[in-house]
């Protein structure tokens, strides 16, 4: 690939990931599932919801990786299960070289000091009785990561200006905090215990749009400045396409495409990746009414009762007899790019 | 896409300085400060603009469901067909709601009575402004159903809501909304909490229609994307107020407003290359009880000069149907030109 001095946009983002070390995170083939129960006093098994199933993917350090799909796709069980917060599922998570699955609570502990969370809700996420500075300093103590007051007091303030807040509302309430700021809040105490990891989930899309914007470039910041690795998840796939460097698309708990961001998003080769890039619409009117979209038929099937064969043959434009039979594995089509598609074609 | 209504000699809706305000402890907050604006005859317009710029306040107010404690609609003229809406009395003013206007909010779970089943809260507005009942309201009913995809539509008005998919429900409330005819449709975030692919269904069944039927459609969203993609014409909100208004193309591909420009900058775009950094408004919309002087939007404008802090701009025409409320238009517009290029 050619690099245009004058258009610093065309870098690929490959040159600013370091991949020689080996991956920070190597989730594969990981499951979680939830088992519906019925039954008074002997409960059996009736049904099972296949959350996840069979999910693999690397994420190396300074990396994003971007994980899109509509609700219900298994996208922020998948992120549970990486840190360890839901019903152990199966399969192996790695985070640098040790083992997840398995280890007890106790054991997690160190391990989460490396792995910070930024959730959804700035309103829901974050203790109204708690001032802004007990909050993001809580990761510190829990840790034991500052050596006095001092030091824990000159760490908070640190935290708050690395954010883009000021030092002096630590002692503010949330309360007292517009969302935009709660979310810098919600982002200084996900690194307040330096993580090597952020699991971002749908952690804008709560946001009006100018502060969304500058929430993305803070994150961007942060991640130049401290070499942070962020497992990104969201349904803006406009958002996704911004921020990430890789992206995986799920559907009904699989990861059916997974490409460098730029590839993806011109060259997408899963029919489900070609409809959900279809049906955004883009703030230009000459471009968007000469478009034509791909209209999905129906709902996204119930997880309890997935469809045979491929999960997307229900709704997709192109199935054929074969695809409500065999369920598609994986399959590279291009150099970074792998697609779940039996007629997906390499290129 | 230019509306392909029956050019009518005046508008199907008129809003004129229209004023609402909510009564809060620290005092009466304007939510709508002097909005003005059409909706002409089989057109769709954009309402367009982040929280607690106004848009669904004004919504509210044109259909009298603002809440009242604490919301007060204190001046201006609503005129729908050219009656006041404002000065009629609620009966009459129920005999507009659904008959007249119709309207989809956000919340497709919340908006449908969770206790009644699909169809009998679809027969209500036809025995209402229709005096339709019985079996023939149950036909009428299977066939809005059946309009807006619904399968199987006989058996399914015997559901109860909570048996449908969120964009089932929002499907339920297009029929719901369009059972009486109505002239304008207000579609307030009706597809926010859906996803994308259930979204974009949706959208161009709203959009279907209502151009058949040549009902005027009012989309209010914070979205970019979606009235570039639906909308004749748009206006951009801020702070209670409108501060930019034209045609879709005007307004996206010439902005002439500093806002209007940093709303577009600050959304990542499918449409052209990915960049490396947005470039976002800086700062927060301000306290509606404590707004700066002047210009509502001067402390987070990079066009702002002293005359922005002691005068208020009004919106003034720039092009042929597009009105801006900026001292600095012009030279706005031109710095968006030459950096789009």
């Amino acid at each position: 690939m050619t690099i245009s001095p004058t258009n610093p946009n065309q870098l690929s983002v490959r040159d600013t990931v370091d991949s020689s070390s080996g991956p920070l995170l190597s989730v594969r083939d990981l499951k979680v599932h939830f088992p519906l129960k019925r039954g008074f006093i002997v409960q059996r098994e009736v049904a099972r919801v296949r959350a996840v199933d069979g999910v693999s993917f690397d994420i190396y350090p300074g990396e994003t990786l971007g994980l899109v799909g509509e609700s219900g796709s298994g996208k922020t069980t998948t992120a549970k299960a990486v840190i360890q917060l839901n019903t152990p599922g199966e399969g192996s998570v790695k985070f640098e070289g040790q083992e997840l699955v398995g280890l007890s609570n106790s054991a997690m502990r160190p391990v989460r000091r490396k792995m910070g969370m930024v959730f959804q809700d700035p309103y829901g996420s974050l203790n109204p009785r708690m001032r802004a500075g007990d909050i993001v300093g809580e990761p510190l103590k829990v840790h034991g990561l500052a050596d006095s007051k001092e030091d824990y007091r000159a760490q908070v303030a640190s935290l708050l200006t690395t954010v883009g807040l000021s030092p002096a509302m630590a002692e503010r309430y949330p309360n007292e905090f517009s969302g935009g700021q709660r979310q810098r809040l919600g982002v200084a105490r996900a690194i307040a215990a330096r993580p090597s990891l952020l699991i971002l989930d749908e952690s804008v899309s709560a946001l009006d749009v100018s502060i969304q914007a500058q929430v993305l470039n803070l994150l961007q910041d942060l991640q130049d400045q401290y070499n942070l690795a962020y497992l990104f998840i969201a349904h803006d796939l406009s958002v996704v396409r911004h921020i990430s460097h890789r992206v995986a698309v799920m559907y009904l708990g699989k990861i059916v495409e997974t490409a460098d961001s730029k590839d993806l998003y011109e060259r997408p080769l899963h029919p489900y990746t070609q409809a959900l890039l279809s049906a955004i619409p883009t703030p230009n009117p000459i471009h968007e009414r000469s478009r034509e979209r791909i209209i999905l038929r129906g709902d996204l099937p119930s997880p309890l009762a997935p469809p045979p064969g491929c999960g997307f043959s229900t709704r997709c434009p192109i199935a054929t007899e074969a695809c409500s039979q065999t369920v598609p594995e994986l399959k590279t089509l291009a150099e970074n790019q792998q697609a779940a598609c039996l007629l997906a074609q390499s290129v | 896409m230019t509306s392909d209504s029956p050019i009518t000699s005046s508008p199907l809706l008129q809003v004129r300085d229209l004023r609402t305000s909510f009564d809060t402890p620290a005092g009466r907050v304007p939510a709508v400060s002097g909005v003005s604006f059409d909706v002409n005859h089989g057109e769709t317009l954009g309402l367009v603009g982040e929280s607690g710029c106004g848009k669904s306040v004004s919504a509210l107010s044109i259909m009298r469901l603002v809440p009242n404690p604490p919301g007060v609609i204190e001046s201006g003229e609503v005129l729908f067909e050219g009656v006041d809406l404002l000065k009629i009395s609620d009966k009459e003013m129920q005999s507009v709601r659904g008959a007249g206007i119709g309207m989809i909010f956000q919340e497709p779970m919340s908006s449908l009575n969770p206790v009644l089943t699909i169809g009998r809260q679809i027969t209500e507005p036809l025995g209402v402004h229709l005096g339709l009942s019985g079996a023939a309201a149950e036909y009428r009913a299977a066939e809005l159903l059946e309009m807006v995809g619904i399968a199987d539509s006989k058996r399914r008005l015997g559901d109860h809501p909570h048996q449908l998919s969120g964009g089932q429900r929002q499907r339920v409330m297009i029929a719901i909304a369009l059972s009486c005819e109505p002239k304008l449709l207000i579609a307030d975030e009706a597809t926010t909490a859906l996803d994308v692919t259930i979204q974009a269904q949706i959208l161009e069944l709203m959009k279907n229609l209502t151009s058949q039927s040549g009902t005027a459609l009012m989309i209010i969203t914070h979205n970019l994307g979606i009235i570039a993609r639906y909308a004749d014409r748009l206006n951009v909100m801020y702070a209670g107020k409108i501060r930019e208004s034209g045609t879709a193309e005007q307004v996206y591909m010439r902005p002439s407003h500093p806002y209007t420009v940093g709303l577009l900058n600050s959304v990542p775009r499918l449409d052209r290359p990915a960049s490396e950094r947005l470039d976002p408004i800086e700062g927060e919309i301000p306290d509606p009880a404590n707004l700066p002087s002047g210009c509502a939007f001067r402390p987070r404008c990079r066009w702002a000069t002293a005359e922005c802090e002691v005068a208020e701009p009004v919106l003034e025409q720039i092009e042929d149907r597009q009105v801006v409320a900026c001292f600095e238009a012009k030279s706005v517009s031109d710095s968006v030109e030459v950096a789009w290029q």
